[in-house]
């Protein structure tokens, strides 16, 4: 056993404070919800402290710490997480997301305030621990552990058909990832490992050879359990229901952390585990990728409900996501793992948006509204920041994103020219989409009665925008910060994908 | 002077801070103070333009890049070859729009503060405008492509705001400027797809996205064989110098570079090309980007709706200065453009049928503003086709007149229109009877102004003629050049487009005099028409002294460039001075020398189309209100009239055969496809029926004892937590799913068996 690395802390602090909220008696509602934000806002310094601890120039795991978690003798399962720079700005963004997404609960859960926040705290929990394991087993146990609290989220605070969102969200994933489970387990059984830098060693090595069929099959597995997770084109008719009936809270989650575990899975596993199978399956994962990029924003653009439209962007821009990961370039992989950051930023902040909308006029029909901007002028300019980050304005964080995924796939060596062209397209259907929603809600007359009293931002409401407007900013305008901390470890694995792949083609 | 290099950063930062002042405390500063602070901040701007400008006339010219203090990182990824800097340049053509826009600003900026005078956001809008400064300012001083594109989509997004400035008014009018400001920004990004095109071809083609690298100097390899061309005034340091070959070239050299070797193919992933085709790709995919912002066909249809901006609006960002983007980009990228025969067939054509097209529809409306905003069309068509025959110098030459005379016109349609409002409101008041369908823009309600609004007259009619392109005001001299050069690249190049756009702009001219004139009679001459018309009064000062700041340069600004061979001007003035002063930066900057046929064929047309129009209009101009065009009640121009008024029809094939599929698309796409198939039908019905069948199938026999006990107890075991679920909550839904859950998992577990068996090693 190592010394406990700072990872560890990072991740056993929600852990401490869902403890705390259940075993402490005699908690007011009061308390419970602000030992949960200061639970969560400890955890995001501590992730900023992995920043500072950080160095860029590694490639491999930093600030790793193991033990032996279970021995069977012939395979041992470790208790094993570390982190590098795939996966230390979704660590970053599940810790900052979440102190947002409990703010925003603050005055809007009124009912069983403990169960909610104990849930949340495991939420975070669960989300850090599928970013920072780098063992199989353990793995596969967060991504699974993620399922039970959004499932209880969304059946309990959520909308009027939140029974079947939920049940429908966990069964989509528990199907997906049951073939994954299956994958893991026979490539425990094989590499007689399930640390992920073990096995990577030893496929690279050649100590352990998968043949270019059993490397397709894995892909497969693990690659179904991500591309639900994600969702990919046509795999997402889940995410309509879940986002749509969860609490505010909720989507945001979801949207910002949750689905990210779906692209961040084929980084760190497909990717590296199976670079065959990876450039084999590019084009076709591509198509599915720029079909979601143009069908997401088209079907977005057909909505009558603003938070159904903000949940079938997310399939576009998910879409852009994919893309750049199949690119399997440096700039097509970084520029899909920052935008998977930018979307959790901007979508989350849309959601949050939808959701004080939604505690003011209780309906979500965008007809309902029109001239909101005149009654809610700082909501209503905070949102067109929002909107226009999601649309990609360049100078915010949206554009760099879907910029540097469209130069990488513009150069990829797997990707034809056209998927650059067609997906160039969700820049002119982003437009349409988001302005009408715009437009529709906060520009034209204030014609409507109900509309012209509404009270503009409050305080809490304030402090939730305002931190997802300064990430809009800085990443939007300084996105060299934000790569740097990649560049080493997207390197390395764009350079064993493709001496892999080299390796294959020569034999 | 290099020190004020250092300034130039400022040019963007002075107006962020003025709006972030006015952001903040604009609702305590009152208008006067907001007014200070705004114009105040676009002054400071133009100051240090003023400041770079003699900085670049000291140092001989020399372009220099200077690097954003503290933040120059912007996008960098290593791994990938990726460096994108926060990078300025300043260079003859960079200082040229930033004098063009901070000192047009100003005056705007001003006029804004009496136009605006008691609008309930009147903080809003100049905090917008200041925004507006500061994108297009980022825009003209990028030194690569990404930065210029902030720009450009950062004054598109002030553009969206400012058309839908009035989204809250009444009566269906704020509705319909809202999706005027969309309808901006939509068409907008479907040039903006072809420019993200062009720059992510352009960075696989060069590895870099730099106009030039710092210390690096345009080449200038073809002024040996345009010697004969060569201007008089002749500095000493500039451009024959070599560039620095070491290292990264910027984009522009090294395509130099490229095209002089020749046979290279690039390579880009998947497919290669060869270099001249890449820039011929590049170079149409950045025409669809101009297209957009510069409103050329086939994307001019933004242009007019955008007039539903308050008219300070319409003047900075739809004629002087957001709209001469596209034509900037190309002059900028004129290396690009003087390598591609075809590009450069294309952009002519395009210029030169968009001007024409432009002309003739104007002809057509009723609403003052529009007219103009068809005007501007038309005139970016004139600057479009110059760079299509590769007259780079003069369509920036037209670039800088157009802003002064075209600004001018607008603002001075914002005073008529401030004057028939303020005479409705006499009426109105007055007793009269008050009729909702007056509006103050319709020209039909207009008439006789010329004695209520002397002032206003007189800076109208100067604009008008400087547009016309009557000598000596400023659009004679940069639209003769535009002529001349078309005309030169037909017969001393042999280019069929040279011709092509020679005839059709020499037409777009003589519709410019008319249409304009049309406007003059039926605003300012004649009658007035309507009670409104009658009582209209002269605007207030502050937005009369702009006006007149205006008229004196659209008079004057001409002689910047006067033609090489012009008597006494020439002499005193100067010759081809600001194509001289252009050369530094844009490499295939030419000046023609003057032509007194030409031009005098030009004046005079252009006077037989103002005489015409004073014909039809000035003798027999409506008399009552409600009274149609007299090109609409002669039957032989009656036709033709009815498509002008109709705009080509064009907006309504765009609604008709773009616009509407792709909504009802969008609908049965998300109602039926996606939601009703894919979500009811496949998930709810196909998928969840046929698992229910197939657990029930699996339950019964279970029950009946047809397998063995283990099993049996299995299925009274899910029973029994299925009644309990039941009993938690309520509806079949869960049931069925806490069914299918337990029986995956059980059949799963099955299939995992034996590989849990083996890892356990039993």
């Amino acid at each position: 056993m190592e010394d406990i690395s700072l990872v560890t802390v990072v991740f056993m602090l929600p852990l401490v404070g869902v403890f705390a909220l259940l075993f402490v008696r005699n908690l007011t509602d009061y308390t419970v919800r602000w030992l949960t934000l200061i639970v969560s806002l400890i955890t995001f310094g501590a992730s900023l402290l992995l920043l500072r601890n950080f160095d860029t120039s590694v490639a491999g795991l930093q600030m790793v710490h193991q033990w032996d978690w279970i021995d069977t003798g012939s395979v041992t399962i470790r208790y094993y997480v570390g982190v590098d720079g795939i996966s230390i700005w979704m660590v970053l963004l599940t810790t900052f997301i979440m102190p947002l997404a409990i703010l925003t609960s603050m005055k809007t859960i009124h009912e069983r305030t403990r169960l909610y926040y104990v849930l949340m705290l495991l939420m975070e929990w669960a989300m850090i621990g599928v970013f920072v394991a780098q063992d199989l087993f353990l793995f596969y146990v967060f991504w699974e552990v993620t399922l039970v609290p959004m499932y209880f989220l969304i059946g309990i605070w959520g909308a009027e058909e939140r029974i079947y969102a939920a049940i429908k969200f966990f069964l989509y994933t528990m199907a997906g990832s049951l073939l994954m489970l299956l994958a893991i387990l026979w490539l425990g059984n094989e590499a007689g490992t399930f640390t992920v830098p073990e096995i990577i060693e030893k496929l690279n090595s050649g100590e352990l050879s998968l043949s270019a069929s059993t490397g397709r099959w894995l892909f497969l597995a693990f690659g179904i359990a991500f591309a639900i997770k994600v969702p990919m084109w046509p795999l997402h008719s889940w995410l309509p229901d879940a986002h749509v009936q969860a609490p505010t809270a909720g989507s945001v989650i979801l949207a910002g952390v949750l689905l990210k575990m779906g692209t961040y899975g084929f980084v760190r596993f497909n990717l590296p585990m199976f670079p065959e199978a990876s450039e084999t399956f590019a084009p076709y994962i591509a198509v599915l990728a720029v079909i979601g990029i143009i069908y997401g924003a088209w079907v977005s653009y057909g909505q009558k409900d603003v938070k159904k439209l903000v949940a079938y962007s997310s399939i576009s821009h998910l879409g852009f996501v994919m893309l750049g990961i199949f690119a399997l370039n440096s700039a097509g992989i970084q520029g899909g793992i920052l935008q998977g950051v930018n979307h959790g930023i901007s979508t989350g902040g849309l959601f949050l948006m939808v959701g004080m909308l939604y505690e003011r006029r209780h309906t979500k029909l965008m007809s309902a509204f029109g001239g909101i901007w005149k009654a809610m002028p700082i909501y209503s300019g905070i949102s067109l920041v929002i909107v226009l980050s999601s649309m990609g304005l360049p100078g915010l964080n949206g554009f760099v994103g879907e910029f540097t995924i469209l130069l990488g796939s513009a150069g990829s060596d797997v990707l034809s020219w056209w998927f650059t062209a067609f997906a160039a397209l969700g820049i002119i259907l982003a437009a349409i989409y988001m302005l009408y929603m715009f437009n529709t809600v906060f520009m034209g007359a204030l014609d409507k009665d109900e509309n012209k009293n509404l009270p503009d931002l409050n305080r809490y409401e304030l402090w939730t925008l305002i931190p997802i407007l300064v990430m809009v900013f800085a990443i939007g305008l300084q996105a060299s910060f934000f790569f740097n901390f990649m560049d080493s470890s997207v390197k390395e694995l764009v350079d064993q994908v493709s001496a892999s792949a080299m390796a294959a083609a020569g034999r | 002077m290099e020190n004020f290099f250092d300034l130039v950063p400022l040019v963007v930062f002075v107006p962020l801070v003025g709006l972030l002042i006015n952001l903040f405390t604009g609702k305590h500063l009152g208008e006067r103070g907001v007014g200070i602070v705004a114009v105040g901040a676009s002054g400071i701007a133009f100051l240090i333009s003023l400041l770079l400008w003699l900085a670049q006339v000291d140092t001989g010219y020399k372009p220099v890049v200077v690097d954003l203090p503290l933040f120059s990182d912007w996008i960098s990824i290593p791994a990938a070859g990726v460096e994108i800097p926060w990078q300025f340049r300043v260079d003859t053509l960079s200082v040229t729009m930033m004098m063009a826009v901070t000192f047009v600003g100003t005056v705007i900026h001003l006029y804004a503060v009496g136009y605006m005078h008691g609008d309930e956001r009147f903080p809003r809008f100049f905090v917008y405008m200041n925004l507006f400064l500061v994108f297009m300012l980022i825009l003209v001083t990028g030194n690569n492509f990404l930065m210029m594109f902030v720009g450009w989509e950062g004054v598109g997004l002030c553009s969206y705001l400012l058309i839908g400035f009035w989204f809250d008014k009444p009566g269906g009018v704020g509705w319909k400027n809202s999706d005027a400001a969309r309808k901006a920004f939509i068409v907008n990004r479907v040039g903006d797809f072809g420019l993200v095109l062009g720059v992510l071809i352009t960075f696989w083609t060069f590895g870099t996205l730099d106009f030039y690298k710092p210390d690096e100097l345009p080449m200038a390899a073809h002024h040996a064989a345009e010697a004969a061309e060569e201007p008089v005034f002749a500095p000493e340091i500039p451009h024959e110098a070599e560039p620095h070959i070491e290292g990264p070239m910027g984009v522009f050299n090294q395509a130099e570079v490229w095209l002089e070797e020749g046979g290279h193919d690039v390579n880009f992933g998947m497919f290669s090309l060869s270099f001249e085709s890449t820039i011929t790709v590049i170079t149409l995919l950045f025409l669809l980007g101009a297209t957009g912002k510069s409103a050329q066909i086939p994307l001019f249809v933004w242009l007019p709706d955008a007039m539903a901006g308050p008219t300070p609006v319409s003047a900075l960002i739809h004629a002087a200065t957001m709209v001469t983007a596209g034509v900037y980009m190309m002059v900028r990228s004129n290396v690009f453009y003087h390598a591609s025969d075809a590009a450069s067939f294309v952009v002519a054509l395009i210029g030169a049928t968009t001007a024409i097209v432009a002309g003739f529809i104007a002809v057509g409306q009723w609403d003052i503003k529009r007219v103009l905003a068809y005007s501007t069309i038309s005139q970016l068509g004139f600057m479009v086709a110059a760079v299509g025959v590769g007259a780079y110098a003069a369509a920036m030459f037209h670039l800088v007149t157009h802003a002064f005379f075209k600004a001018l016109l607008f603002l001075g349609s914002g005073s008529v229109i401030h004057g028939m409002e303020h005479g409705h409101h006499h009426v109105a008041h007055g007793g009269h009877d008050h009729d909702d369908e007056f509006d103050p823009q319709d020209m039909r309600y207009m008439g006789g102004l010329r004695h209520k609004m002397p002032r206003t007259y007189w800076t109208y009619l100067f604009g008008t003629l400087a547009l016309a392109g009557i000598i000596p005001f400023a659009g004679f001299w940069s639209k003769d050049e535009i002529l001349l050069d078309a005309l030169k690249a037909g017969v001393d190049d042999a280019r069929l487009e040279g011709y092509l756009a020679f005839v059709l702009l020499v037409m777009a001219a003589a519709f410019t005099a008319f249409y304009m004139w049309r406007q003059m009679a039926l605003v300012f001459y004649g009658k007035p028409r309507h009670a409104a018309a009658e009582h209209a009064e002269e605007s207030s000062n502050l937005m009369v002294y702009p006006l007149i700041v205006l008229a004196f340069f659209s008079l004057v600004i001409g002689v910047i460039n006067v033609p090489s061979g012009f008597p006494i001007l020439g002499a005193i003035f100067g010759e081809h001075e600001f194509t001289s002063w252009l050369e530094h930066a844009v490499t295939y900057a030419h000046a023609a020398s003057f032509n007194v046929l030409l031009a005098s064929f030009a004046v005079v047309l252009a006077l037989v189309a103002i005489y015409v129009a004073r014909a039809i209009y000035n003798d027999r101009a409506l008399e009552t209100l409600g009274q149609q065009d007299p090109l609409e009640l002669d039957e032989r121009t009656e036709g033709l009239f009815a498509v002008a008024k109709a705009k080509l029809y064009w907006d309504d094939a765009y609604f008709k055969y773009l616009i509407f599929p792709y909504r009802r698309a969008a609908y049965w796409l998300a109602e039926q496809l996606d939601w009703r198939f894919w979500h009811d039908y496949v998930h709810k019905t196909v998928i969840q029926k046929n698992f229910h069948i197939a657990t029930e199938f699996l339950t019964q026999p279970v029950d009946k004892g047809i397998i063995d006990r283990g099993f049996n107890s299995l299925g009274r075991l899910m029973q029994i937590i299925a009644q309990r679920i039941r009993v938690i909550q309520t509806g079949y839904v869960r049931t069925y799913a806490w069914t299918v859950l337990l029986g995956t998992l059980l059949v799963v577990f099955i299939i995992l068996f034996p590989v849990i068996r083996g890892m356990l090693g039993l």
